[in-house]
């Protein structure tokens, strides 16, 4: 039994980054990690937070796995913890279970082209991927990054964004709604983006990640151009409590989101990929 | 897949447990005066025993000491939303079906500290909960939950992911059990494969007779404490009465589910009129759940300390009814009581196929009786079944 998947391990936040109105991300640092210790987990896994008395929250990792002594997690204040968890300093305290549940194809995706699609704000689980796909540069083929938002602001890493633009054999692709006059932004959502890029099947995955009606759209868009339902992979979102597929609330259909998932290869999950219900 | 368990488990015929491994030990007699030798020894080493009782017109399991305390000549009248009590005549302790408890409170607590934290100037500390529960025995245990005590430990006892809490509390557990002998309506596990006789999983199981308790053990601890009573062996008769008596539980019982393993029978018919048809009469109350004793589902509470300083994590039984079980940035994915429904049943009878191997009903029939509107899960399966997907 691995006692970081019952037991939290105290954390000390590190540094607090304000990203927009109310998007911050923790970096975190476990003081009890001996010496050359490296905190081992996946791009798209996820930790259950702990904010003292209130209460966990399960939040996907954001840096790379090889980042030294820290790592991050990118909240959104929503709920009760969140909020809380927003009002923390440097110098305070929270615990973290995990790593939790099955992260990124990222040994299947190298040597292949990689599509990324994310929708709304910021997608966490695909800065972390895409992160780690620009520091292993040469590991890759063409890269295509395509993301939706609602407004211009909610493009909360578009410095981010706009430097992966400047790498070689990148696409970078940028969908909103609500445009407000920025030349670079196409008018639309990020389904119509398709029409902008150039993406060849054959030797390709796409990862998608983000509300669930945009991920059909763009799943049937990738599975018209050719791309098998076996080179697609989602990563889903349910009401993560436990992390160890015990206290039953992520299950969608037979699957425990939290253990089998949140990462999934769309032909396992496609049973019940948006189906009312499950 | 193997459809061996779904067959009736009677152990003195021809057929045998599903999933037994080994050869039941040679059965032997225990004269009904000699009961309370059985329970004595039972609670050597310190442990506590755990009983059928009679409270609040219902048999409930709870600490008892003597022979006389077992609920003589109670028979339990159970139909759909109903559960009554009767007094009878018949000498025999064990002569009821079962009551809303299963064994599965003495396994899967319905509320259980997982550990501590304590808030100081140098961090957080957190301590896992390491209390150790009571050794504990319990006699009168029925093979619809048994069964349900293999499907919770393949559910909690996953490998790698052991829940110290259920382990904890299995390991200090000793497990008599009673064939049944007279099921209640509500009862089916004959269809399921999982009664009426006590299937693996048990310490020594019991067979009440007119004459007396016939008893066999089921590990190396039972075979210890049977040894320990010096009993003369079973006779050809009472082996023969006790077949018969197994048979006659079986053939009692009028509830089925049509077929042992539902999962593509019933997930093919996600959008069949018949769930909301349920939706109107089912209150979302989580009775069901709460008395199934294959459920597993619980939540996470913190429970801070005035001073805010020391802080539980408490893990309490949750229901799939309850409105914010399936909660995703503040709204449910199942937001009405048709989806709840269905996710309730298609996940007893479908998805546990997929998770553990095999159905996740055991046949008990409680959520029949204790629903309070008396919705009877086999009526509603053969109701979906009714027509092609």
């Amino acid at each position: 039994m691995n006692m970081h998947t019952t037991l939290p391990m105290p954390a000390q936040v590190k540094e607090r980054i304000q990203e927009s109105a109310d998007i911050f991300t923790l970096r975190l640092q476990y003081p009890d990690l001996a010496g050359d210790q490296r905190y081992a987990f996946a791009p798209g896994q996820f930790n259950m937070l702990y904010l003292h008395g209130v209460g966990e929250v399960a939040i996907s990792i954001v840096s790379d796995p090889q980042d030294e002594r820290l790592f991050d997690h990118t909240i959104r204040a929503v709920g009760r913890v969140t909020r809380g968890m927003s009002q923390l300093k440097e110098g305070d305290w929270v615990g973290v279970r995990g790593p939790f549940g099955v992260g990124w194809p990222l040994a299947e995706a190298e040597g292949k082209d990689v599509v990324i699609i994310t929708g709304g704000l910021g997608c966490a689980p695909v800065v972390a991927v895409i992160n780690y796909i620009f520091r292993r540069r040469e590991r890759f083929g063409q890269v295509t990054i395509m993301q939706g938002v609602k407004h211009r602001e909610d493009l909360i890493w578009r410095e981010r964004y706009d430097q992966w633009a400047q790498q070689p054999d990148t696409t970078v692709a940028l969908a909103a709604d609500n445009p407000e006059q920025d030349q670079s932004l196409f008018s639309g959502n990020v389904v119509q983006l398709f029409d902008r890029v150039d993406l060849q099947p054959d030797n390709a995955v796409a990862m998608l990640c983000g509300p669930e009606i945009m991920m059909k759209y763009a799943i049937e868009a990738l599975m018209q151009r050719g791309f098998p339902d076996t080179r697609l992979w989602v990563s889903m979102e349910r009401n993560m409590q436990c992390g160890n597929g015990l206290c039953g609330h992520c299950q969608m259909g037979p699957l425990f989101v939290c253990r089998d998932g949140p990462v999934f290869r769309y032909d396992r999950i496609a049973e019940w990929f948006f189906r009312k219900g499950f | 897949m193997d459809q061996a368990w779904s067959r009736p488990v009677h152990l003195y015929g021809v057929e045998r447990p599903r999933g037994s491994k080994t050869v039941p030990s040679t059965p032997v007699f225990l004269p009904p005066d000699s009961l309370q030798r059985l329970l004595d020894s039972l609670r050597g080493s310190g442990r506590q025993l755990m009983g059928p009782l009679v409270r609040d017109g219902a048999i409930v399991f709870d600490r008892i000491e003597n022979a006389a305390e077992l609920p003589r000549g109670m028979r339990d009248i159970q139909s759909p939303g109903s559960y009554r009590l009767e007094q009878s005549d018949s000498p025999r302790l064990f002569a009821w079906a079962n009551g809303p408890q299963a064994l599965k409170p003495m396994t899967f607590a319905p509320e259980e500290v997982l550990w501590q934290v304590v808030r100081d100037d140098s961090g957080l500390h957190f301590e896992p909960q390491a209390s150790t529960p009571a050794p504990t025995a319990v006699i009168g245990v029925r093979g619809c939950d048994l069964a349900a005590l293999q499907l919770q430990k393949a559910h909690f006892l996953q490998e790698g992911a052991e829940d110290p809490a259920f382990q904890r509390r299995l390991d200090k557990l000793l497990i008599v059990a009673v064939d049944c002998s007279h099921p209640a309506d509500t009862c089916f596990c004959a269809s399921t494969g999982d009664g009426p006789d006590a299937g693996p999983g048990h310490d020594i199981a019991l067979t009440e007779l007119d004459e007396g308790f016939l008893l066999r053990a089921g590990s190396p601890q039972g075979q210890e404490i049977i040894d320990s009573l010096a009993l003369p062996p079973a006779s050809t008769a009472q082996l023969q009465a006790a077949a018969e008596s197994s048979r006659g539980a079986s053939d009692a019982q009028t509830r089925k589910l049509p077929a042992t393993d539902l999962r593509d029978a019933l997930f093919a018919r996600q959008d069949h009129p018949h769930w909301a048809a349920v939706a109107e009469r089912c209150l979302a109350c989580g009775n069901c759940t709460a008395v199934c004793p294959s459920c597993f589902c619980s939540a996470y509470e913190p429970r801070p300390s005035l001073d805010g300083a020391e802080s539980e994590q408490v893990r309490l039984w949750d229901s799939c009814f309850s409105f914010e079980h399936s909660n995703l940035h503040g709204h449910p994915v199942r937001d009405d009581i048709r989806l709840r429904y269905r996710q309730w049943l298609t996940h007893k009878l479908a998805g546990w196929h997929d998770q553990y191997g095999r159905s996740g009903c055991t046949g008990c029939g409680r959520c029949i009786s204790w629903c309070p509107v008396g919705i009877d899960l086999t009526e509603e399966v053969a109701s979906l079944l009714e027509e092609p997907a």
